[in-house]
């Protein structure tokens, strides 16, 4: 079980980091929602995969029965889960408007900031 | 269920103590960031009353700063585990000298821009949260100073991310949605690759805190996988800190933003970074740090050498401004490159070092900020931030002018400002570490700031307006620029006192700098040895 | 959208989701659910609200602006913690409370109103940025 995942990370950190090289910011996104996921995936690996019973308590004990698995990585992977899918609107919303207002999604031609021919500094009075 | 079952349980899962009123400290200013921002975009609409509240709030940030500066001081590492779990379990929040003397430092420039906010924010943008953002910001940078755990700091970063996404398109004029798009997609596949390190560092340690995996690293045998997961950090630390070659993103972002908002920026976001590298390279991980540190020195003197020659070419003052953070950035990382001597030795090389790039730090902090904040004042008086329309700044505004001579004195690290004894520091420490190449080039990165910043006070304060002002005639001429310099009126005060604040700091840093480094001493004697910080989170217990 | 379906069946359909997100919010105290789904359920709600009868009637309908919603639930989540601090321990300590209501108990506890505030947060800020998208793909 281990190896299968860990070969699905694999695979998508290959395909978040191909789709995050590119030009176009549209599949620059889509790079990073994967990226999210297979970071998500291998904490959640790192946990080590036991026992697949769910980490709760009985409503009337205080510890326990059986043996559960490792509630840490999955609280960890939750907490990233949120703050990535918050990134992700926000990313989204500024892309488009990015795009509207630069109508462009080509970083290489959004170069507003940074004006292609600028000049020298001025070299004296 | 036996209740006193579940109070054994209790006993062994839960703090026992209780608490006196200086213990709640560590929390407190989280508390004020997140209260004051949330009271805030309550009361959007009232944006009158959001200087009025913010101000107070950023005061009494700072004091509560200077209150756990003091008691660390005092009294030593103190440590807060929230909701009463025991460590590890529980998160930890652990202030040492070094995260007190950054918090203070960042507690500082938040009000120093509180201020300075307060006169150049138009009611529009404060409409759409230029304060609460702010203190979503600060709250963020805090956070990553007090927290102990290291999935926590992961979570600070990203508080203060979203807070400075906020920041950064508000407005949204062209260039800042372009500079915007690069920050927010770099800045968080940085933070991304934090995540990915820390949750391998999950799967060799099976805990979080800090101080556990400092000792459970040190006692550690098969240490392989740990330089891999160092490697990784350091990416991920060099990302957030803007050090070469992953320095990209600053320079075509930090001039796009209001100038108050860069001025945060270049202040506080590129030295969490560098804390947390500090952190935990130098305290968790100080074998594999030694093992990285021929990269270190190298990447620090690259950044060093683009960030001088970037601000060279420059003509625009905000744009060279942005190097000037990269060859600060250069600068702090040659404290973390030098080699460590065997342990119970702690003058070597790396204490010295440290200890300097520590006082680097927080004078980059103070100093950035300000030099940002000044070149929003010399944009709002000559009308422009570009070296070809600046000019006669220093003619019409003398105390003006006379503040900013001292901060690029202080930025390019002569005396007797701020900036001149921890690179005096950093010299002596990659002398004695057998380093002469790396001293060399803090050296060569310092006279090449020199140069870029005779150049724009030359061509913006000492030039008098020149032909740039557009007019049929001179006496025209002299009209229009009179009418430019006369137009100040009650924004001057507002903008002026934050400079002022902050070039004291400067001053006093440089002509009396023992007491600041007696602090960073005893913070980088802390980094070095984490057996203080240890004990204060498990208080002696295994 | 202009469907006369969805527009009939959206105030019906957001006011279930939204009872339901409420649910699944009082749910979480010793179920899974919570605070976070619970809020992304009352936002899609009101995304649907927007898709089906334009932006305006949902901002009227929601009566305080999304904002303002996510800097209440923030402070309802920062007072909760400061529970903890009331009874002498430490910040966001759990302190529960069991008053008895028309014959019941009530579990109740600062994590409830902790759990509140997320909720509000995550209402208040998914619903001004799916409205804001809605706003922008109309014109």
């Amino acid at each position: 079980m281990e190896l299968a995942l860990t070969f699905a990370t694999a695979v998508l950190y290959s395909i978040a980091f191909y789709l995050l090289m590119s030009k176009h910011i549209i599949r620059m996104l889509l790079g990073v929602v994967i990226l999210s996921n297979a970071v998500n995936l291998s904490i959640f690996i790192n946990g080590r995969l036991t026992t697949i019973a769910p980490p709760l308590i009985p409503s009337d004990l205080s510890v326990p029965v059986d043996p559960i698995s490792n509630p840490l990585p999955q609280a960890l992977v939750l907490t990233a889960i949120v703050i990535a899918f918050s990134f992700f609107a926000f990313l989204l919303v500024l892309s488009y408007r990015a795009y509207q207002d630069l109508n462009t999604d080509d970083t290489d031609e959004m170069r507003v900031a940074e004006p292609k021919e600028e000049g020298l500094p001025p070299l004296g009075y | 269920m036996a209740t006193e079952d579940l109070s054994l349980l209790k006993a062994e899962a839960m703090t026992q103590s209780t608490l006196a009123a200086v213990d709640h400290l560590p929390v407190m200013p989280l508390l004020i960031c997140f209260v004051f921002g949330s009271v805030l975009l309550m009361l959007r609409r009232r944006v009158d009353l959001h200087p009025v509240l913010a101000i107070p709030g950023l005061a009494l940030l700072l004091a509560t700063d200077i209150a756990i500066l003091w008691q660390v001081w005092t009294n030593g590492t103190m440590t807060l585990m929230l909701g009463g779990w025991l460590p590890p379990f529980g998160i930890a929040f652990t202030i040492d000298m070094m995260g007190a003397l950054f918090l203070t430092a960042a507690g500082f420039v938040a009000l120093a821009c509180g201020i300075y906010a307060a006169a150049s924010v138009d009611p529009v943008e404060r409409r759409f949260g230029f304060y609460p953002f702010l203190f979503m910001m600060i709250g963020g940078v805090s956070g990553a100073f007090i927290t102990g755990d290291i999935f926590n700091l992961y979570v600070w970063f990203e508080v203060m991310l979203i807070g400075s996404f906020g920041l950064i398109v508000l407005g949204s004029r062209h260039e800042q949605l372009d500079g915007a798009t690069k920050y927010c997609f770099l800045n968080l596949v940085g933070t991304t690759f934090f995540l990915i390190a820390t949750g391998y560092l999950y799967g060799l340690f099976g805990t979080l805190n800090m101080a556990d995996i400092a000792r459970k690293a040190a006692a550690m045998e098969d240490t392989g996988p740990l330089l891999t997961l160092v490697s990784l950090y350091f990416v991920s630390f060099a990302m957030k800190a803007a050090a070469f070659p992953l320095n990209s993103w600053l320079p075509a972002s930090y001039h796009t933003p209001r100038f108050v908002t860069s001025a945060l920026f270049a202040g506080l976001l590129t030295k969490v970074g560098i804390y947390a590298a500090i952190r935990v390279m130098l305290m968790i991980f100080p074998p594999e740090r030694a093992e990285l540190s021929v990269v270190i020195a190298w990447v620090a003197a690259l950044t060093m050498l683009i960030g001088g020659l970037g601000a060279l070419a420059q003509s625009d003052f905000r744009r060279l401004l942005n190097y000037m953070v990269i060859a600060g950035i250069g600068t702090i990382l040659v404290g973390l490159a030098l080699p460590q001597l065997p342990a119970g030795t702690d003058t070597g090389p790396i204490a010295i070092g440290m200890s300097g790039a520590i006082y680097y730090a927080i004078h980059s902090i103070i100093v950035m900020t300000a030099l940002y904040l000044a070149a929003g004042v010399a944009a709002h008086l000559t009308g422009s931030s570009s070296l070809h329309e600046m000019g006669g700044l220093w003619r019409h505004n003398p105390l003006f002018a006379g503040l900013v001579l001292v901060l690029f004195f202080a930025v390019s690290g002569l005396p007797p400002f701020s900036g001149f004894w921890p690179k005096l520091f950093l010299v002596r420490a990659t002398m004695s570490a057998d380093m002469p190449w790396l001293a060399a080039m803090v050296l060569f990165s310092g006279f090449l700031l020199t140069i870029a910043s005779a150049r724009v006070f030359a061509l913006g304060f000492w030039r008098s307006l020149p032909a740039a002002v557009d007019a049929p005639n001179d006496d025209e001429r002299a009209r229009i620029v009179g009418e430019r310099f006369s137009a100040a009126g009650p924004e001057k005060a507002a903008s002026l006192i934050p400079l002022l604040m902050l070039t004291a700091f400067v001053v006093i840093a440089g002509v009396w700098p023992e007491w600041l480094l007696q602090m960073t001493a005893s913070a980088t004697a802390g980094v070095l040895d984490p057996s203080g910080y240890i004990d204060s989170v498990f208080g002696g217990r295994p | 959208m202009n469907s006369l379906i969805l527009r009939f069946a959206a105030p019906y359909l957001t006011a279930l989701m939204a009872l339901f997100s409420v649910f699944v919010l009082l749910r979480g105290h010793n179920e899974p659910g919570g605070g976070f789904i619970g809020g992304l359920i009352a936002s899609s709600a009101f995304a649907i609200y927007g898709i089906a009868s334009g932006v305006a009637p949902v901002r009227r309908a929601m009566v305080f602006h999304p904002v303002s919603i996510a800097g209440a639930g923030l402070f309802l989540a920062v007072i909760s913690g400061l529970g903890g601090i009331a009874v002498g321990e430490e910040f966001l300590y759990g302190v529960w409370w069991f008053p008895t209501f028309m014959g019941t108990e009530l579990h109740l506890s600062s994590i409830l109103f902790f759990d509140i505030g997320v909720y509000l947060v995550v209402v208040g800020t998914i619903t001004s940025i799916a409205l804001g998208l809605e706003e922008k793909g109309r014109n």
